[in-house]
């Protein structure tokens, strides 16, 4: 295990209520700087509900509610005073869906830009340019920039929605499920994609798909019925579970 | 947790957001306000039952049962022409109309149903009029009859827009059920659908008698303007809208008659405020019922 | 058999339903059209009344109705916007949004002919407005007002969620992701509820009766403050005033058509618009 210095996210004791039902509990994890960390479990089990947490994007839902500890650089985002906008800055998230927004290529990563205070044009321009080298997309829609986004294929939108995140410079990105509506040929991209980003960023990623797990992350975690149940490098977790749930999950017997 | 400039948008959204519910109250408070003085100077018992109108003669009377009558008589007349004729049209597109029929059929319906008011009143000054005078050989065309034709022809698209929300409510799933079971569309349509939308409908026909009621340039136009109590359905009348709609030009500001007129206006608006609540409430059964939430 | 025959007969019933009911509706256009075309020319559309109201043009009548109707809408909008922004993107689900809810509702089924006397007591009369263009948009901004309320909110709910989240996920702020994301989405089922109620503050005449308008003007409106003749109230008071109604009823044909072309041609555009924009979502 890496040293506790490259510790970029430190989460203790978290519980997380909707309504009455708790569905995360007591979760304790680290999340190491450019590494990917991969979530994996049966649906329902609390993964993407738990990476939500880490640029607070539950906040959104009504009659829920947190307890417990996320260190992010050392400073707790969960305290009551801490600026949603500038953690979300900092922890971009790329969604299960693309959602691009309804308007052009190039409209849909200025945006970022630009609710960030950008005023210039020709670094807004550059900047637009190098997100969508870093999500390799820029060869496939240089000469349409400013067609309308919603027409790009769904793996190019979600690449698009890669780029959008990368523009505004974050230093984590969550990946909630980033290939569950793709193409496998879609999903080869966006994988290759990922383990190019984490030279520069912590990653964590949500995933059905236990092969992608294996392929792109680093470290893996098991959740079940809300609580992780083994937590170690991908290897390790792969070939030799120390329990007997992770065990059974891997081997297919349930989820 | 959020910054300033954040909460100060909030708050001005917030405030802008009770406009409404400021119009509606300073509606209710100024119906309320002029009216005052028609309790204490005629006596609400004279002002609602009296059977006179002379707000012009000397001495005036104000007894508006004619006209609350009139109202009454041209709203449930109307009643009778648009509540088959809407409910037609609304199981027509859900259930009969083929896809490309009801393409047509459901924007034309909703364009129908902005067609002006003033329209109707003139078309039926014009021709419904003259038709009845001539059909059942009366002194003039413009009674409650024509009145609650028009009315009702106005009021059709609104009922079959309704309804056809209604309608388009019911789950699939009810109707494929008694499919299943042998029936045929009609015996769905009786026995399944309509229960279903059942409350639905009702909501319909009752918002579409409410804005029956608060119609104005229509009734204006070919009722007749008399405020007598009718005794038939060929009897002019002046129901509420149209005497508010006819006087107010004429009536001195202040005076009891300009008092009264708004006294009237706070009755119909009580009436249609009555209909939109049992509406409201129906309708919110309905979808309860129907497990739709919103 | 037996029931095959009650099938029959029960939709031969309904599709009579239908047939009179389009029947009627459509005999009034087609008698307004054929009636009207005849008044229509270049010069009625463009010259002012002359003789009392027997010869002549209407312009100043549409115009009127034109002034009237976006002074309405450009009150009317902020405020319906604002209302259904909050009560789509901000308000928690609480009392105070039932409250607010409700009152629209209420709002929209108040009679046309109430708002007049609200017009004339506030807006006429304490604010002394006078029988002005003033107070007769203001009347027909009330009355158009739930209608913008309930189209711009059910735009902004046909504004997909994950749109918002992508935009809250780069950092933007609440008002910056309303701003620059959810109302740009939303601007063509905004436009298309702008569309309907200009169509019915154009064809409204109970709320202008005591608030605005005038038979007879001599030329236009010259401020805000001025009286105004309008398009459906020309009709009434060519049909129930006035001294030749032979050959009054002439001008009232043309000006019913010119009205009813517009309203139906707005509406129609309106209910278009939405369609195609519903449509496009859907996919």
């Amino acid at each position: 295990m890496p040293i506790e210095n490259d510790i970029r996210i430190k989460a203790e004791d978290v519980n997380f209520y909707y309504g009455n039902t708790r569905a995360i509990k007591n979760l304790n994890i680290d999340f190491y700087t450019n590494k990917v960390t991969s979530f994996i479990g049966p649906s329902g089990c609390g993964k993407s509900t738990f990476i939500r947490l880490l640029n607070k994007m539950n906040e959104l839902v009504p009659n829920t509610r947190v307890e417990g500890s996320i260190y992010l650089d050392g400073k707790d985002i969960l305290a009551k005073k801490v600026d949603v906008v500038k953690i979300r800055r900092k922890v971009g998230m790329v969604f299960q869906k693309p959602n691009p927004f309804p308007k052009t290529i190039y409209q849909n990563i200025a945006y970022g830009l630009e609710i960030n205070g950008e005023r210039n044009k020709k670094k807004i321009s550059e900047d637009v340019e190098q997100a969508l080298i870093k999500a390799a997309l820029w060869h496939e829609v240089k000469d349409r920039l400013h067609d309308n986004a919603l027409r790009l294929s769904g793996g190019q939108q979600q690449r698009l929605c890669i780029a959008r995140c990368l523009a505004v410079n974050p230093e984590v990105i969550l990946f909630d499920e980033p290939c569950a509506s793709l193409d496998p040929i879609s999903t080869n991209k966006i994988e290759e994609l990922i383990l190019d980003l984490k030279k520069q960023y912590t990653i964590v990623i949500v995933t059905h798909n236990m092969q992608q797990a294996a392929r792109v992350s680093d470290f893996t975690a098991f959740m079940y019925l809300g609580e992780l149940i083994e937590f170690a490098q991908t290897s390790k977790i792969f070939t030799v579970p120390k329990e007997k749930q992770t065990e059974s999950y891997l081997s297919g017997k349930f989820g | 947790m959020y910054s300033f400039k954040e909460k100060s948008i909030k708050i001005i959204f917030t405030i802008l957001a009770f406009v409404s519910l400021f119009f509606l109250l300073g509606i209710i408070f100024v119906l309320f306000k002029e009216s005052v003085p028609v309790i204490s100077e005629i006596n609400l018992i004279k002002f609602l039952f009296g059977k006179y109108w002379y707000p012009t003669h000397e001495p005036a009377e104000f007894g508006i049962l004619p006209l609350i009558l009139a109202s009454f008589w041209v709203t449930l007349g109307a009643l009778i022409v648009c509540a088959p004729l809407g409910i037609s049209v609304a199981l027509y597109i859900n259930e009969i109309a083929s896809p490309k029929q009801k393409q047509i059929l459901k924007p034309l319906i909703e364009i129908l149903a902005g067609i002006p008011s003033i329209i109707f009143g003139f078309f039926g000054m014009l021709v419904i009029a003259p038709l009845i005078q001539k059909t059942f050989n009366i002194s003039t065309g413009l009674c409650t009859l024509t009145a609650s034709l028009v009315l009702g022809i106005m009021a059709t698209p609104t009922v079959a827009s309704l309804s056809e929300d209604a309608l388009s409510f019911v789950p699939k799933s009810f109707k494929e059920a008694s499919y299943a079971l042998g029936a045929n569309r009609w015996q769905t349509l009786l026995k399944v659908v309509i229960p279903a939308a059942g409350s639905g409908i009702s909501t319909s026909v009752i918002l579409g008698m409410s804005r029956i009621v608060g119609e104005t340039m229509t009734v204006l136009m070919v009722s007749g303007g008399a405020a007598v109590i009718p005794k038939s359905f060929f009897d002019p009348v002046r129901p509420m809208t149209s005497t508010i709609a006819a006087e107010m030009g004429e009536s001195a500001v202040g005076s009891i008659h300009y008092h009264s007129l708004f006294a009237i206006g706070l009755i119909l608006f009580l009436t249609t405020l009555i209909f939109n609540a049992a509406a409201e409430i129906i309708s919110k059964k309905h979808r309860l019922k129907l497990g739709i939430d919103r | 058999m037996k029931n095959k025959i009650i099938e029959k007969l029960g939709f031969a019933f309904i599709t009579l339903g239908v047939l009179i009911s389009l029947i009627f509706l459509f005999a009034i256009i087609c008698f307004i059209a054929s009636k009207g075309l005849k008044a229509i020319s270049w010069e009625f559309l463009t010259s002012v009344p002359k003789n009392a109201m027997t010869a002549g043009g209407i312009a100043p009548a549409i115009v009127g109705t034109f002034y009237l109707t976006i002074a309405a809408i450009i009150f009317a909008l902020p405020l319906g916007l604002a209302s259904a922004i909050y009560l789509n993107e901000y308000s928690p689900k609480s009392f105070v949004v039932n409250v607010i809810r409700m009152s629209v509702n209420n709002l929209a089924g108040v009679p046309s002919v109430i708002f007049g006397l609200f017009g004339l007591a506030v807006f006429v009369k304490f604010l002394g407005f006078g029988v002005s263009i003033i107070s007769g948009s203001l009347t027909l901004g009330i009355l158009i007002l739930p209608g913008i309320i309930s189209a711009s909110q059910e735009a902004l709910m046909a504004v997909p969620n994950s749109i918002r989240e992508a935009s809250l996920a780069l950092g933007a702020t609440k008002w910056q992701t309303i701003k620059n994301t959810v109302v740009p989405a939303a601007i063509p089922g905004i436009m298309t509820g702008v569309i309907l109620s200009i169509g019915r503050a154009a064809g409204e005449t109970a709320p202008i009766l005591f608030t605005a308008a005038t038979f007879y003007k001599r030329g236009y409106p010259d401020s805000i403050f001025s009286e105004v003749m309008a398009l459906p109230y020309h009709i009434y008071a060519l049909m129930t005033e006035g001294t030749k109604p032979e050959k009054q009823i002439f001008i009232a044909y043309g000006c019913s058509l010119v009205l009813l072309a517009a309203v139906l041609l707005i509406s129609a555009a309106a209910i278009f618009l939405r369609n195609k924009y519903r449509s496009e979502y859907a996919n």
